[in-house]
């Protein structure tokens, strides 16, 4: 028997181990839920190695991020004041869209809850530093410097500015592992933007993302947005995942895969975000935005647009500043300017039409009480028949017929008519 | 016959100092993670697979290179979301089946490093794909151009890497 132990060691130690082994695999992949954050003697030496690994990464990423700061902060500053110039023009422009989006928001929002539609909004998120991968092809595995002790949770899921990256796994004290959305076991529920079709995004044997098993469309095009559609509880509604690369057809040939580029660099990501906390209610922050965006908007319109305030006039002619500002949209009325001499176009001088008599020809062009004195003159008809004070009026100044033109009355004799302005 | 072992002298097994014995599988999973994020085709690259292979066959010893096979695959499956074993299993099975090769074939020689890492490159894919595909019924595509572009690339890093490593062992008869 001792022979038999000793010729066969080799070969009987390793049956052993891929005994135990084997073992182990078959405890880990009975559990309900495989794809469920690890538990018991599993997790700590998943903690271990985790434990043992990133201390030394994080080293090494402090002290690339902090050579990297040295030199994009105090050295490369070549074209930083042109750029500042460049985004300022951005700010404001996107401003001004962000207003129109804004209205937009809130009328949504209101449908929303016409509707009784429950919309999560993003609360709280942790920023968090990429640390390291799995390092194999098989697992799209991504290790951060955030763990339990900073809020993070399993399944809480973790995004960038461009799109979203994948959901936190096994989450440990300092460290978590984030898989991928790329990762063939990952999932997550996706909507086309435009045709509206829904789908399960997870990543192909080459670490593309795909959507699943979705009927053959031939609206689908190349280029398409696809966003997250809020179905599997953990994505919120909205984020942006990425664009339709090529549509293939499956082997069988009656569904077809959609092949997503994802809008995450997932291949270079150094930053990230977890999102800690959703909600079904705005955020107070992101309602104050929106107010603010307004007001903002408004400012950068009223400096755009050509300004309606007279730097050489008075100040009490001024526009005010504080009223234009709450509401710029509405016009001033425009008051006519004071004549210098009173004339027979100014309209309070101008008689009443019913007080006119055929015939009769006013004269305002002297004082109110000689006008008043004088006896009227009979009208001659004759065509040019024009007092010497009051030459013929040029075009610009030529009286309206409306108020030249006598109201029709029955013919009366000079002698009854009212003189004009009598007492 | 020029990559047999013709002398005790090849046959002499290598010992190395215990730091480096723990020291340098650390290294690689650290490496391996590290450089993947920042080189995105170093995936391609298995250094926990390199360590395992450089000890079993300077080692010559299948027990010991079972074990270390062992340690380093768990530990690399322990920065994955994978169930515990998958690499454990293979880089055991490796480490086995390259010890006791070692043996037979003279190990120092570059041209027989280069071909021993192509063949057990492809020789683990191989055992992933039986594990995950038939044993776990998880998906694994096996993509032959690609696995035999990333042997030829571990071969090649193999080799730099076993120079480098060779400074570090000291010859026992």
């Amino acid at each position: 028997m001792e022979s038999f132990f000793s010729r066969y060691r080799n070969a009987l130690v390793l049956i052993a181990v891929l005994l135990a082994q084997v073992i182990g695999l078959a405890v880990q992949v009975r559990r309900p839920d495989p794809t469920a954050p690890d538990k018991g003697g599993v997790r700590v030496i998943r903690s271990w190695v985790v434990g043992v690994v990133t201390p030394p990464e994080m080293l090494l990423h402090a002290t690339g991020r902090g050579i990297r700061g040295v030199w994009t902060n105090y050295i490369d500053l070549i074209h930083t004041r042109r750029q500042n110039k460049e985004l300022k023009a951005e700010v404001d422009q996107l401003r001004l869209e962000e207003e129109s989006l804004a209205e937009d928001a809130r009328q949504g929002q209101r449908l929303q809850a016409l509707l009784g539609f429950k919309e999560k909004y993003v609360y709280q998120t942790v920023a968090a530093q990429v640390i390291g991968t799995s390092g194999t092809e098989q697992s799209h595995v991504l290790l951060i410097d955030k763990g339990s002790q900073d809020g993070i949770k399993s399944d809480m899921p973790v995004i960038t500015p461009d799109g979203i990256v994948g959901k936190t796994r096994d989450v440990f004290r300092h460290t978590s592992q984030v898989l991928e959305v790329s990762d063939v076991t990952s999932g997550a529920g996706v909507i086309l933007e435009k045709t509206r079709i829904r789908g399960v995004l997870r990543g192909d044997t080459w670490g593309q993302p795909e959507i699943v098993n979705v009927s053959p469309d031939e609206r689908i095009q190349r280029g398409e947005t696809v966003l997250t559609s809020g179905g599997d509880a953990i994505y919120p509604r909205g984020l942006a995942v990425g664009f339709v690369d090529r549509v293939v057809t499956q082997p069988e040939g009656t569904l077809v895969n959609v092949l997503v580029k994802p809008s995450a660099n997932l291949s270079r990501l150094e930053e990230v975000l977890v999102i800690t906390n959703t909600g079904e209610q705005m955020p107070a922050e992101m309602q104050q935005d929106l107010s603010d965006t307004q007001q903002k908007a408004s400012d950068v319109l009223a400096e755009k647009l050509p300004s309606r305030a007279d730097p050489n006039a008075p100040a009490d002619e001024q526009p005010d500043s504080e009223k234009d500002s709450a509401d710029a949209s509405v016009t001033p009325p425009v008051k006519p300017p004071q004549p210098l001499h009173p004339d027979h176009f100014t309209p309070s001088d101008t008689p009443p039409a019913a007080d006119l008599v055929p015939g009769q020809r006013t004269d305002n062009t002297q004082s109110g009480a000689n006008s008043s004195s004088a006896p009227p003159k009979p009208p001659t008809g004759t065509p040019g028949d024009f007092p010497q004070s009051n030459p013929p009026a040029s075009p610009a100044t030529k009286p309206p017929v409306a108020a030249a033109k006598p109201k029709p009355k029955p013919a009366a004799p000079p002698a009854q008519s009212t003189p004009q302005g009598g007492a | 016959m020029a990559l047999m072992a013709s002398s005790r002298h090849e046959v002499g097994a290598k010992s190395f100092p215990l730091l480096i014995y723990i020291v340098v599988p650390l290294l690689a999973l650290g490496l391996q993670s590290l450089l993947s994020l920042h080189l995105s085709r170093f995936d391609l690259i298995d250094l926990p697979l390199l360590v395992t292979l450089y000890y079993a066959i300077t080692q010559r010893e299948p027990v010991s290179a079972t074990l270390v096979g062992m340690v380093i695959g768990i530990a690399q499956d322990g920065l994955t979301h994978h169930a515990l074993g998958i690499f454990g299993i293979s880089k055991a099975v490796i480490g086995y089946m390259a010890a006791s090769l070692g043996v037979r074939v003279d190990t120092e020689n570059h041209g027989a490093r280069l071909l021993l890492t192509f063949g057990f490159t492809l020789a683990q894919t191989a055992i992933l794909w039986l594990l995950q595909r038939h044993m776990l019924g998880q998906p694994f595509a096996w993509h032959g151009f690609h696995e035999v572009i990333r042997a030829v690339a571990n071969a090649f890093v193999g080799v730099i890497l076993f120079a480098l490593l060779d400074l570090t062992r000291r010859t026992e008869y």
